[in-house]
């Protein structure tokens, strides 16, 4: 079991940022993301993308200002549950919280932060309608384990990087790899795409372009796809196959967190926006994209607000018999939970004779 | 300032809307749906208008002249699902005095 003081669900800017002020009160997080690294849609969508209303940044990408978050809060020690999916809450009779993720890791927190944006990013499923009875059988979004290939057919669909670079891979483990794509450019970096052609050439990668996988069919374990080429059903065929993985990149979902209780209007959370961005479950804060209130705007400078204010209610409720003070860090320094210590430079003063 | 101009838009659910959209307020058709709240928030511009998703997909329905797709528009409709020869992304395609009598429908949602 995890301990902590504030659990934040969302590894994104403002659950990044939490972690900063929450430290300024003593106050210790961990972050759970679906992802395998911290950042949220900036690094996973637009990591090279210039941000112009950072204030005091007239430009950043995106990737940077994670990259300057994580410096930022080093010396508060978050602990992190990444590549992992917030799934399961449960209140205890002290109020405090246990969240399970879908791998089974429980965390436990008196204040839960969900910074969750626009929700897990999950794998986009084409809209074979069949397509969910076969998965897990032979059916997968993800490469999981590659050894499960080896040997294999195995049919990849897509045109960006994961596409392109797990054919390659695959092309030594599987006995055959047919890459599908809906047009013949693809876009990934382009030593993939120029391998891919060459692994082609050496008759190690059936591609199949204009194309697209349309049906799935198997007794119980998936058997063969139905490709349609040039999106002329005049000229679909039937393909064998022991396995067919889409990777058609990532989008987000809010997921589990819809069925935790927690009020939702239009796909977002709803939080008291004139006090402390609490939920109506009380202890359960919503900052950032997830929430809504009137007046919201998605915007990453309204997150660090947010965030800020939450941080206030969260210590009042982890400490309700201490009154706390704001203090600038000019002021006070930034003291870590590492044993670090930032001050401001004390001014000398020196008499003139 | 300059005027509105109409446009139609079809809705998820096939209802038609007829629409003043500004062509002065540097919008695209993406927002324009949502101004006028057509789609459920959540369900369309979820990157925020950068063609980083397929979630303003529409299909465009009458012979009004487009401004040329450029190369991430099309990237991302060679990824996305429900694509047809007329889809276009919303967020790609600025409001302007041009698309006076513009007619698209929403694609559907992904799920």
């Amino acid at each position: 079991m995890i301990k902590t003081d504030i659990l934040i669900i969302g590894a994104g800017p403002t659950g990044l940022f939490t972690v900063f002020e929450a430290g300024l009160l003593k106050l210790k997080c961990h972050l759970i993301d679906a992802l395998p690294q911290a950042g949220g849609q900036l690094t996973e969508l637009y990591p090279k993308k210039p941000i112009y209303d950072i204030p005091a940044f007239p430009e950043v990408l995106a990737g940077d200002l994670v990259d300057n978050l994580m410096e930022q809060i080093k010396p508060f020690e978050p602990g992190f549950t990444l590549g992992e999916r917030a799934e399961d809450i449960e209140k205890l009779e002290d109020d405090s919280f246990i969240v399970t993720t879908d791998k089974g890791t429980k965390h436990h927190a008196r204040v839960i932060a969900i910074a969750g944006g626009l929700g897990s990013f999950e794998p986009r499923k084409p809209p074979i309608p069949k397509l969910t009875d076969f998965e897990d059988r032979g059916v997968s979004y993800m490469v999981k384990n590659p050894e499960s290939y080896r040997d294999k057919d195995v049919v990849i669909a897509g045109g960006g990087d994961s596409a392109l670079d797990w054919s390659i891979f695959l092309a030594d483990v599987a006995s055959n790899v047919t890459l599908i794509h809906r047009r013949n450019e693809f876009r990934g970096a382009l030593e993939s795409v120029d391998r891919v052609k060459e692994l082609k050439d050496m008759g190690k990668i059936k591609l199949i372009t204009p194309a697209e996988v349309i049906d799935v069919n198997g007794n119980g374990h998936l058997e063969n796809v139905l490709v349609r080429k040039n999106s002329d059903p005049k000229e679909d065929f039937e393909m064998q196959t022991d396995f067919f993985i889409p990777l058609f990149g990532l989008s987000p979902k809010l997921g589990p967190i819809a069925n935790w209780g927690l009020d939702i209007e239009k796909n977002a959370i709803k939080v008291d926006n004139s006090l402390d961005y609490q939920t109506n479950i009380p202890g359960i804060y919503a900052i950032g994209d997830v929430n809504t209130y009137p007046g919201k705007l998605k915007l990453i400078l309204c997150g660090f607000h947010e965030a800020t204010l939450m941080c206030q209610s969260a210590y009042q409720r982890i400490h309700p018999d201490k009154k706390y003070v704001m203090k600038y860090t000019t002021v006070g320094g930034v003291t870590g939970f590492d044993g670090s210590k930032k001050q401001a430079p004390k001014a000398v003063v020196k008499s003139i004779d | 300032m300059s005027p509105d101009i109409n446009i139609t838009i079809i809705d998820r659910e096939g209802q038609t809307h007829q629409v003043k959209a500004p062509t002065d307020m540097a919008m695209n058709l993406m927002e324009l749906v949502r101004s006028y709240e057509l789609a459920p928030e959540g369900t369309i511009g979820v990157c925020g208008g950068m063609a980083m998703c397929a979630s303003c997909q529409c299909y465009i329905k009458s012979e009004t002249p487009l401004p040329e797709m450029e190369i991430d528009e099309e990237a991302m409709l060679a990824e996305a699902f429900y694509v047809k020869d007329n889809s276009r992304l919303g967020c790609q395609i600025p409001i302007t005095p041009e698309l006076e009598g513009l007619k698209f429908e929403l694609a559907p949602e992904e799920v």
